[in-house]
């Protein structure tokens, strides 16, 4: 009996510790991101943004939660109830359980399995369920259209994520998170005689990638300017119309755990992860997860102001885009990028 | 329990844990929130009209059109992965072999294209 509460649970509810912790901070930070967003489209503007609750609206996030919260719920009358409800929650569910496998420092990972990339890219593709089974349950044609451009587009571009994510994989030989980031503390800047520095990174020897798969990752969350799906001008609210309360709430935090998912994997496949830009001194003394923080900040930032900045796209100019340009030039890449490794021999040398 | 699996306890721990909150945020206001349902509240949106008629409607073929090709690339790139995995280890037979099967698919999304099935107009 001491034998089963030693190996099941005691490291069970420090699991459970750990992962209500990781949550909490996630929720906050999620926070915070979307008043970033906010901020950052507001200035690009010449507008104050959020500006009332707190000092400088910092607890504007909190606010809107409350509202959010005490709103009336409604249920279409013709709508599929329980699919209706069920779909927030598996945005919801889903956008949060990616992150069990993000390393934000080293050794700092809920589960640190094998096929970490391979668990995000699986879950990921699963979070197009909430959008259609949100868009079909409504029964509204507004929500319906939405859903199904909605759906055409996440996967669309998952195909070229795919692609960029297995050209990673040649170069570090390993589907683990960690052992991605590890791989780039030695690269590019190695070879070209500037060892230990931010030119080690993917970013800089797949650089095509990198801007392949923050334009994919834009797509892949609907964000502007790919937000086809909620065009208000034309489908209102897309597959959200009829959402209201905490239900619609609950896909807008989706889609930022979503947007936050993205910037923590650009920062881990393409900005290596929590290693510092400089490895001497002064930079070695700040702790991986600020550097892990910051290069994600950083990330998300050029996600607000692509909002900002950006036109949004028509949807034959989206597909083409996903389909006749990114396809093909990620799946040249994956042929070049294999075969250099092949010829030159810099290939990972193979668990 | 073998260590392999063990491995995944924390995913299903973490996963739980997610799955309460968003059950929590859910249910709240249903439990907190003042209601007043009538019948205009309650119909389908559509600009001030009541509906004309049901909305699972018939759609444009190129929507499931784009899933198969979906599900084909996709695919391809499930494949991918465990190649890429271990790719220091196959040397070029390892290489030619995935770069005949790429060829394959290539020819297929060439004929795609010729076909017209990327077309959105």
């Amino acid at each position: 009996m001491t034998d089963f509460f030693s190996t099941y649970v005691w490291p069970g509810l420090i699991i459970l510790g750990q992962s209500v912790l990781f949550l909490v901070v996630l929720l906050v930070l999620i926070a915070y991101i979307l008043l970033a967003d906010r901020k950052i489209w507001a200035a690009v503007q010449m507008r104050r943004g959020p500006n009332v609750v707190g000092p400088w609206g910092l607890f504007q996030s909190f606010a809107d939660l409350l509202k959010f919260v005490l709103k009336e719920p409604v249920v279409p009358a013709s709508s599929d109830k329980v699919v209706f409800l069920l779909a927030p929650l598996i945005a919801v569910t889903l956008a949060l359980a990616t992150f069990a496998v993000i390393p934000v420092a080293n050794g700092w990972v809920i589960a640190n399995i094998n096929i970490g990339i391979l668990y995000v890219f699986a879950i990921s593709s699963l979070e197009v369920y909430g959008v259609i089974m949100g868009g079909w349950a409504s029964n509204s044609k507004y929500a319906f259209l939405g859903a199904l451009r909605s759906a055409a587009q996440m996967v669309s571009y998952e195909v070229s994520i795919g692609f960029v994510i297995v050209t990673v994989l040649l170069c570090v030989g390993s589907l683990n998170l960690t052992d991605i980031v590890v791989a780039q503390s030695a690269g590019l800047g190695t070879m070209i005689g500037l060892p230990s520095s931010f030119l080690d990174w993917h970013w800089l020897s797949l650089f095509p990638m990198f801007i392949v798969f923050f334009i994919s990752a834009l797509a892949e969350t609907n964000r502007p300017p790919f937000d086809l799906p909620e065009a208000e001008s034309e489908l209102v609210a897309g597959f959200m119309v009829e959402y209201g309360s905490t239900p619609y709430m609950m896909f807008m935090l989706g889609e930022y755990a979503a947007i936050t998912l993205m910037c923590c994997l650009t920062t881990i496949l393409f900005l290596g992860g929590w290693l510092p830009p400089f490895d001497f001194i002064p930079f070695t003394w700040v702790p991986g997860f600020i550097w892990f923080l910051l290069k994600a900040g950083l990330v998300f930032f050029m996600f607000a102001m692509v909002k900002a900045f950006v036109p949004r796209y028509r949807y034959d100019q989206l597909m083409r885009l996903g389909w006749k340009v990114f396809l093909p030039l990620s799946l040249a890449m994956v042929v070049i990028v294999a075969f250099v490794l092949q010829l030159s021999g810099w290939g990972a040398p193979g668990a | 329990m073998s260590a392999l699996l063990a491995s995944y306890l924390p995913i299903v721990i973490f996963v739980g844990v997610a799955l309460i909150l968003g059950l929590a945020l859910l249910v709240s206001p249903f439990l907190l929130a003042f209601k007043a349902p009538d019948d205009e509240k309650l119909s389908a949106y559509e600009c001030g009209f009541d509906a004309f008629d049901d909305s699972r409607m018939k759609f444009d073929v190129r929507f499931y059109l784009v899933s198969i090709l979906f599900i084909i690339f996709d695919l391809e790139v499930a494949f991918l992965f465990p190649w890429a995995a271990s790719f220091g280890t196959l040397g070029w037979f390892g290489f030619w072999s995935m770069m005949v099967f790429l060829g394959v698919l290539t020819v297929g999304f060439v004929y795609e294209w010729k076909k017209g099935a990327l077309e959105w107009d």
